[in-house]
């Protein structure tokens, strides 16, 4: 599993010179990773099916609890699966749909990042590792839909959609690290099987809170859902793959995998079904309101992620009691996840080969397509069918089971049947709208003249559709293997459950809901004309929404940063270390002012003792006396080179105060140091002019006094921190240890190239960026010589 | 600066400086030393050798480039951490080894004296860098 | 000896922040190298000045023998002094640049260049 993810990272570096070497054809080499990895998790399903679950762990921070370790049960695995399999179609796809484009090799970089970010998140265990892919998708997608970054509105989309499930970002990992410390582990599979600590804790609420905020923004639920149609700016292979079938889905995952500790509850009941429910109907009320292709599809997919989420919100619900009713809602759920992700998919892929192919994304503008694209519109209408919710397709049978469930219900029948019915009525719409319009009627004229897309571009979506189709024909063969596993995650069972899923459930309720549904629909759709007239009406509802709010946060906030930044920065170098200096000598001195234990008056020996004391430290005395010296003329001296004298003697007074205290290395280095600097000073200094006295008495009084409480302040502070004698020191184990561990008698030394290695490591590091940070300044004179700077 | 006296005390100095460099920093596990101790001084060293001289032939007397030493530092110090991977160990874990020398001692080798050599080279590269670039200016 | 190094250690911090307040890059510069002696003395100090006696195991011995410093704000110490001197190093290269090609020493001129 760990190879599985890196090994996609490895690809995405990879990409760009991939791309370079083999030219038209990397697509289809680059489609093989992910369609290696997808024959990979196939070999588990068997396994699953039976009720295993497999954990891998490498350490990370083990000091910190946090692990890369992943844990594959149903609900990973169906993530998995469609995550290496539709991108294993769309890598295909978009090597022809991109082809000549500029910045391929970026494109499949960032793609191929994604896809192991992806499937990162869907398999970690650790919630550290977990939500570190989570914020990996988010950046990922961020620089997929602002690919066209020579456009305005493709970066600011992609900026709305990071900013909004970043945003959701931070609070999820404030939920998980809550739920980490409530529940005592970093590990999902164990933090899973403590629901009832976690129900009954004082802090389950916000927890529930900061985690749904996470999965809401993430899964564009309703009132987060504007970013997602903004999203659709990336090319549509992204929007096939991240924005219907995968990335949008890590909510909802996030929810499915939590649902056995953080569900059950009435909060998560009414939180889900409620957000899901609003975010269903008015996703797809939205959809039948556009005219171009992918917009259509977005509002669509927001919608059908409001299914998801209202359908977790019922699953999660079964107390003890009636694990019939969750177990329902919890297979309807995995019903609807794979039926969606199948013909979602396909139908984003058929709305970019008609688009790529005709160059128009308007479908009022498009019609007779079929015979010129007849491949891709059998795709296209496949896909509808089952998105409408015709037998025999898999998306019959998702729709079905979402009737039977809201049936089920104790309470408010009628009003969650009501929601899913008109959601039905508008998704047959919908998908009239996508795979009729564009390919029946009579033909129209488009920019480019229409013809078959080459064969990666029908491969993909024909794959997909025909997939749905079998599915749905052998539910109990194909389809449940895969979905009851799901459900057993979801309802944190440790066995599968047993789900009879079948095409024909004789004539009930959910039956005649489903045609009732269907031929309203079609109506409606041959009627959409009217519809949209009187809806054209009620458009202002549209333009307060939640979008408003967004770009006047936005615009609030860059005020705010400007007028900040007015006063703050002044451009004066001193003013800002004014106001660093004061604001912590403030802080500092009133925390101080709260100390009472420690006295910072050192005991005065007595008279008799003077003159013994004063031989002992002599020489200290006179190196501190030396150092104040040098000091002093440091900062009166009138001339450069005084001063750089005054400097040196202060460095080996300094240099002095190392001996005497027992430390021979640092006095070495010390003096080695101040020789160092004192020539590099005199190379500069030679160059710039004498000092003038450009500061005003006033200012320098000022300055004086910051300076001077500052210094009185650390005086203190060290008079503190000497008066305590810490129990135990950290330096303790290294005296001790240097001979037999480190092999050294030199202790300082053997905590620089032994103990601390790593942190040597780093400063040899930061030794050479100063050094190529200066060599550049030098450099970058040479070049600009000659031009005016 | 043209003094023949500096001129030629640097001639007989520079070796002896270098040489002790080199002494300090293979003594600096036990006694005061140590890579930032050793390579402070040999860069110090050429700084000498650079004023009596010039800096050109500074330069020639240091062979190598800068960023070469840097770069060879870097690894050598890296590679000390890698070699107690490859043994199975966390990375920069010592390895220690006995060379059984007849007739002299035993000498321990081990990888904290990679380490430090990079760290001295890093630190010489460095330094001879700032140095360097600074009075051609 | 800990108040009369505290009085180093503040006045150091002190003069070091005046100079750095000064509009004159080379003050900053050298106000910078004080500040930075300063800190270093600053953890040195506040380590606790236990012994006079180096951190060094004597020959033959497992352990060290006696009383003897605190070898770990040493190590700590070690390293901020060369990164500390490459940090000067860099201010000193970037002030040099910044005096060519803005032409003036002036701290308070260069702010024009700064927004």
């Amino acid at each position: 599993m760990l190879l599985s993810v890196i090994s996609g990272f490895v690809l995405a570096c990879l990409a760009p010179w991939l791309q370079r070497v083999v030219g038209r054809g990397a697509g289809a080499v680059l489609a093989t990773v992910p369609l290696g990895m997808f024959a990979y998790f196939l070999t588990f399903i068997g396994r699953i099916a039976d009720g295993e679950v497999f954990h891998e762990q490498w350490t990370w921070a083990e000091s910190l609890g946090v692990r890369l370790s992943f844990y594959l049960d149903g609900l990973s695995l169906l993530f998995a699966l469609l995550i290496t399999g539709i991108g294993t179609l769309i890598i295909f796809y978009a090597g022809t749909y991109l082809h000549g484009h500029e910045f391929r090799g970026r494109f499949f970089a960032w793609l191929i990042a994604f896809k192991a970010a992806m499937l990162g998140l869907v398999l970690a265990d650790n919630i550290i590792s977990m939500f570190i892919f989570w914020e990996l998708t988010s950046i990922t997608s961020y620089f997929l839909i602002g690919f066209d970054h020579h456009r305005k509105v493709a970066r600011d989309s992609a900026l709305q959609a990071l900013l909004v499930t970043g945003g959701g970002g931070l609070a999820l990992l404030a939920g998980l690290i809550l739920m980490a410390s409530v529940g005592g582990s970093m590990e999902l599979s164990t933090l899973l099987n403590s629901g009832d600590v976690f129900r009954e804790h004082a802090l389950y609420v916000p927890i529930l809170l900061l985690l749904l905020a996470g999965a809401f923004t993430k899964s564009a639920q309703f009132p987060f859902h504007f970013w997602l149609p903004n999203a659709m700016e990336a090319p549509t292979p992204v929007s096939a793959y991240l924005h219907s079938s995968t990335m949008v889905k890590a909510g909802i995952y996030l929810m499915a995998r939590v649902s056995p500790a953080m569900g059950g509850t009435e909060l998560w009941m009414i939180l889900l079904s409620i957000f899901g429910g609003t975010t269903m109907v008015i996703g797809a009320y939205l959809a039948i309101q556009q005219v171009y292709l992918k917009r259509i599809l977005a509002y669509s997919t927001i919608s059908a992620l409001g299914v998801l989420t209202f359908l977790l919100g019922l699953g999660a619900s079964g107390a003890p009691g009636d694990a019939e009713l969750s177990i329902y809602a919890a297979k309807a759920f995995g019903v609807f996840l794979l039926g969606h992700a199948l013909y979602k998919a396909t139908l984003f892929l058929v709305a970019g080969t008609i688009t790529h192919e005709t160059g128009e994304k308007d479908v009022t503008k498009l019609g007779g397509l079929s015979k010129a694209m007849p491949l891709t519109a059998i795709a296209g209408v496949l896909a509808a069918l089952s998105m409408a919710g015709f037998p025999p397709f898999f998306g019959f049978l998702g729709k079905e089971l979402l009737f039977e469930a809201t049936l089920a219900q104790p309470s408010l029948v009628g009003v969650m049947t009501g929601a899913t019915v008109i959601t039905g009525i508008l998704f047959v719409i919908v998908s009239c709208l996508v795979a009729l319009r564009p390919f029946f009627g009579h033909a129209k004229e488009t920019p480019k003249h229409a013809h078959e897309a080459p064969f990666p571009m029908w491969i993909g979506p024909a794959l997909l559709a025909i997939t749905g189709l079998l599915i749905g024909l052998l539910p109990a063969a194909l389809g449940e293997p895969l979905i009851a596993p799901v459900v057993a995650s979801v309802l944190g069972l440790d066995e599968p459950v047993e789900l009879k899923l079948t095409l024909w459930h004789g004539i009930n309720a959910a039956l005649i809901l489903g045609t009732i549904v269907l031929s309203v629909g079609v109506l409606a759709y041959f009627g959409h004309r009217y519809i949209m007239a009187v809806l054209g009406k009620v458009d202002f509802l549209l333009r307060i929404g939640p979008a408003m709010w967004y770009e006047k946060a936005l615009a609030g906030m860059l005020d705010f940063a400007s007028l900040q930044t007015r006063i703050l920065q002044s451009g004066y170098l001193r003013m800002y270390l004014m106001l660093t200096v004061a604001t912590t000598v403030g802080l500092v001195s009133y925390s101080l002012f709260q100390i009472s234990e420690f006295s910072i008056i050192p005991e005065i020996p007595p008279t008799d003792q003077w003159g013994h004391l004063l031989y002992e430290n002599l020489y200290t005395l006179i190196v501190a006396g030396l150092i104040l010296t040098g000091t002093y003329g440091a900062v009166h001296s009138k001339s450069r080179l005084t001063a750089i004298a005054a400097l040196g003697v202060v460095g080996y007074g300094v240099a002095l105060l190392y001996i005497i205290f027992g430390a021979p290395d640092l006095a070495i280095t010390q003096f080695l140091i101040e020789t160092l600097t004192v020539i590099l000073f005199v190379l500069v200094f030679y160059h710039l002019p004498e000092f003038p006295k450009i500061s005003r008495p006033r200012e320098r009084m000022r300055d004086l006094f910051v300076s001077v409480t500052a210094g009185v302040m650390m005086t203190i502070m060290v008079l503190l921190a000497t008066g305590i004698e810490p129990r135990e020191k950290v330096s303790d184990f290294h005296s001790a240890h240097s001979v037999d561990l480190g092999h050294g008698r030199n202790i300082v030394n053997v905590i620089l190239v032994d103990f601390r290695a790593m942190d040597t490591l780093g400063e040899i590091v930061v030794l050479m960026i100063s050094a190529i940070g200066v060599l550049a300044l030098l450099k970058l004179k040479s070049r600009s010589k000659g031009e005016k700077v | 600066m043209r003094s023949i006296i500096l001129r030629s005390a640097t001639r007989y100095l520079f070796p002896i400086i270098i040489l002790f460099s080199i002494f300090l920093l293979l003594r600096g596990h036990d006694e005061p030393g140590g890579g930032f101790i050793g390579g402070l001084l040999a860069a110090t060293a050429f700084a000498l050798y650079a004023i009596a001289y010039d800096v050109k032939s500074a330069r020639a007397m240091l062979r190598a480039d800068h960023i070469t030493l840097i770069g060879v530092g870097l690894l050598l110090a890296t590679g000390a951490g890698i070699i107690s991977m490859l043994v199975g160990d966390p990375f920069l874990a010592t390895q220690w080894v006995t060379l059984n020398v007849p007739g002299v001692a035993d000498v321990k080798l081990g990888t904290p004296l990679l380490f430090d050599i990079g760290v001295y080279l890093v630190v010489v590269g460095v330094t001879l860098m700032l140095v360097f670039h600074l009075a051609e200016e | 000896m800990e108040p009369v190094l505290a009085i180093v250690i503040g006045s150091l911090y002190a003069a070091g922040l005046y100079l750095m307040m000064r509009r004159n890059l080379v003050k900053l510069v050298i106000g910078l190298v004080l500040l930075s002696q300063a800190a270093n003395l600053l953890i040195f100090t506040a380590a606790g000045l236990r012994s006079k006696h180096a951190p060094l195991v004597p020959p033959g011995e497992a352990q060290p023998v006696g009383d003897f410093a605190d070898p770990l704000p040493q190590a700590l110490i070690l390293t901020a002094i060369v990164i500390g001197f490459g940090v000067i190093a860099f201010t000193l290269a970037l002030f040099h640049r910044a005096y060519q090609v803005i032409g003036t020493d002036d701290l308070d001129e260069m702010r024009a260049t700064d927004t």
